[in-house]
């Protein structure tokens, strides 16, 4: 009776980590063969001795030295992939906080003010079209420096959609909470703590997440203008020494980053704002 | 047809008390102005409410009942006339008419308790953090939640929100509860475990009770009064009708009383013929 009872517990359980196991791996074998396959097609068209491009092959072997050291430090700005990368971060993780501190702020102060919305909005929705770079004159002119010009380019880059989204969420709470606060009488600090701020923390999140990949495209593009320690200057400088291997590798770095990134916020989003918000 | 006229005779309309009214809606008349043209929606409203008093409001939607909870919460003011509560005119939204409103407007990020806790913390931010919370601890039991206090609002069926939301109300003490429609979105059963619970929690605490509703059985279990208003534009109070069952009310015991069927064909009749809905 008792071995019965045991082995009918153990193989459900045993049965319940093959299932989990299989269902991971069923989830990986699609993109594993659209990988391989994106391989194939790059090899077949690369392996011709008088490709353009480095075949994938040839990306690893050139790029071997870059890949196994990622930390080596030459001076200048002969450095290793994560030495370029984390510079790139460090100058985004600067714009991209001024920014979401100034969004957020102005965001509230268009989303809860309709005259602030009727006299702010109309230069938020033109100067959110201009293309990051073209700000990189006027910023280098009045900062005279590559640094903090190009913090200014990550900043006026994803400060738009933060304060757009921000605007948005302050405007959409519900007119149910706003009656609670009014009813319930609470004070102005009150009301922007319990109501206005966690209510619209969801659309913030948004605008943070949009902010964050603008202001890694843009880091990229300002980099390769301004020079120094970065992923976007390594990739002027493998491009103006033909190595086009590095720069193969390099864009998988961004992209990777990039996608991390994205997860970071999201991740930090779906902490703040409660899952049990609609 | 007989029994219809024979109740009319039977039902007396209200009286306005020559007393010291506890609320006083006086020649209330509201339009809301649009870029179309002025929309008028009630006219001429007057009605008396006593302290303690349970009314309810029926009517086809659009008739301006909500509207007129509204100027009663203080949400909304009155084109012409006033509302008056203890003498003071409404002029402004406060705890002492605390609404519980049709979506219950819980905040989803907080917890059954600390909804309750915001309200009572924002009536009496003054009194002692453990008494505030002795307080919330009453009101959640009082409807029968001690045990989901934890829980958001998500986490809650419709009901247990619904209760959620009258616990929150009931916490501060308000001299006025507004409901508008609190039971409209609940299934039967739980709807009349709330009708029960919202009537033993009235009796407890003495609160004067303004409620609308669109179910007449609801209505004739529940009121003292029955506030039945004409349709809109321009609608009006088309009756009181004074539902004089003894309390403690007992449903079934109520559903065997002939008289609640006469009552009950007094009201569709009115909804239904006399103030019947044009596109019905």
């Amino acid at each position: 009776m008792t071995a019965q009872a045991t082995r009918g517990v153990g193989r459900p359980q045993t049965n319940a980590i093959i299932d989990q196991v299989l269902k991971v791996l069923q989830r990986m074998i699609p993109p594993a063969i659209a990988i391989v396959l994106f391989l194939l097609v790059w090899q077949m068209f690369t392996s011709s001795p008088t490709a353009n491009l480095p075949s994938p092959i040839k990306t690893v072997q050139e790029t071997w030295e870059l890949i196994i050291d990622p930390l080596y430090d030459n001076g200048g700005t002969d450095k290793g992939l994560f030495i370029q990368i984390w510079a790139s971060l460090g100058r985004v993780a600067i714009g991209f906080t001024l920014a979401a501190i100034v969004g957020i702020g102005l965001g509230i102060l268009t989303g809860a003010s309709r005259l602030m919305h009727l006299a702010l909005d109309p230069i938020f929705q033109v100067l959110r079209t201009v293309p990051p770079l073209a700000w990189l004159p006027i910023s280098l002119a009045a900062f005279q420096q590559a640094q903090p010009s190009a913090i200014f380019v990550i900043f006026v880059t994803a400060v738009w959609p933060i304060i757009i989204n921000t605007a948005e969420g302050v405007r959409q709470i519900p007119q149910d909470y706003n009656n609670v606060a009014k009813v319930l009488r609470l004070s102005k600090m009150q009301y922007f703590f319990t109501i206005l701020l966690p209510a619209s923390m969801p659309y913030i999140f948004t605008g943070l997440r949009i902010g964050i990949g603008l202001s890694w495209l843009a880091i990229v593009a300002a980099e390769m203008l301004i020079g120094g320690v970065g992923i976007g200057f390594f990739i002027w400088d493998a491009w103006n020494n033909s190595r086009i291997s590095d720069i193969i590798i390099a864009l998988l770095y961004i992209g990777i980053v990039g996608l991390m990134l994205d997860k970071l916020v999201n991740w930090a989003g779906s902490f703040v704002a409660s899952a049990d918000q609609k | 047809m007989q029994a219809i006229t024979m109740t009319q005779t039977e039902v007396k309309t209200s009286q306005p008390t020559t007393q010291q009214s506890f609320l006083e809606i006086r020649d209330v008349s509201k339009t809301f102005v649009t870029s179309k043209g002025d929309f008028p929606i009630l006219e001429n409203i007057n009605l008396t409410v006593n302290e303690g008093d349970f009314i309810c409001l029926i009517g086809h939607s659009g008739c301006g009942k909500s509207t007129l909870l509204n100027m009663v919460a203080g949400f909304l003011s009155p084109t012409e006339g006033e509302v008056l509560l203890e003498s003071q005119r409404i002029v402004d939204p406060g705890p002492d008419r605390m609404m519980v409103f049709q979506n219950y407007a819980l905040l989803p990020w907080k917890s059954a308790s600390d909804n309750v806790y915001l309200a009572v913390d924002a009536v009496s931010p003054k009194k002692p953090k453990a008494e505030k919370l002795q307080i919330v601890h009453d009101a959640l039991a009082m409807v029968g939640l001690t045990e989901a206090a934890n829980k958001r609002p998500a986490q809650l069926s419709g009901g247990m929100k619904q209760r959620v939301a009258i616990a929150r109300a009931l916490s501060i003490c308000p001299k006025v509860l507004i409901l508008d429609e609190p039971f409209g979105a609940l299934d039967a059963i739980t709807k009349e475990e709330l009708q029960e619970e919202l009537l033993k929690i009235w009796t407890d605490n003495q609160v004067t009770v303004l409620m609308i509703t669109h179910d007449i059985d609801e209505a004739l279990f529940l009121a003292d009064r029955l506030v039945m208003m004409t349709n809109g534009p321009s609608a009006t109070i088309g009756e009181v009708l004074e539902i004089p069952f003894a309390r403690p009310r007992d449903r079934t015991r109520l559903m065997e009383d002939p008289k609640f069927y006469e009552l009950r064909n007094y009201v569709l009749d009115f909804l239904f013929h006399r103030f019947a809905h044009d596109d019905d």
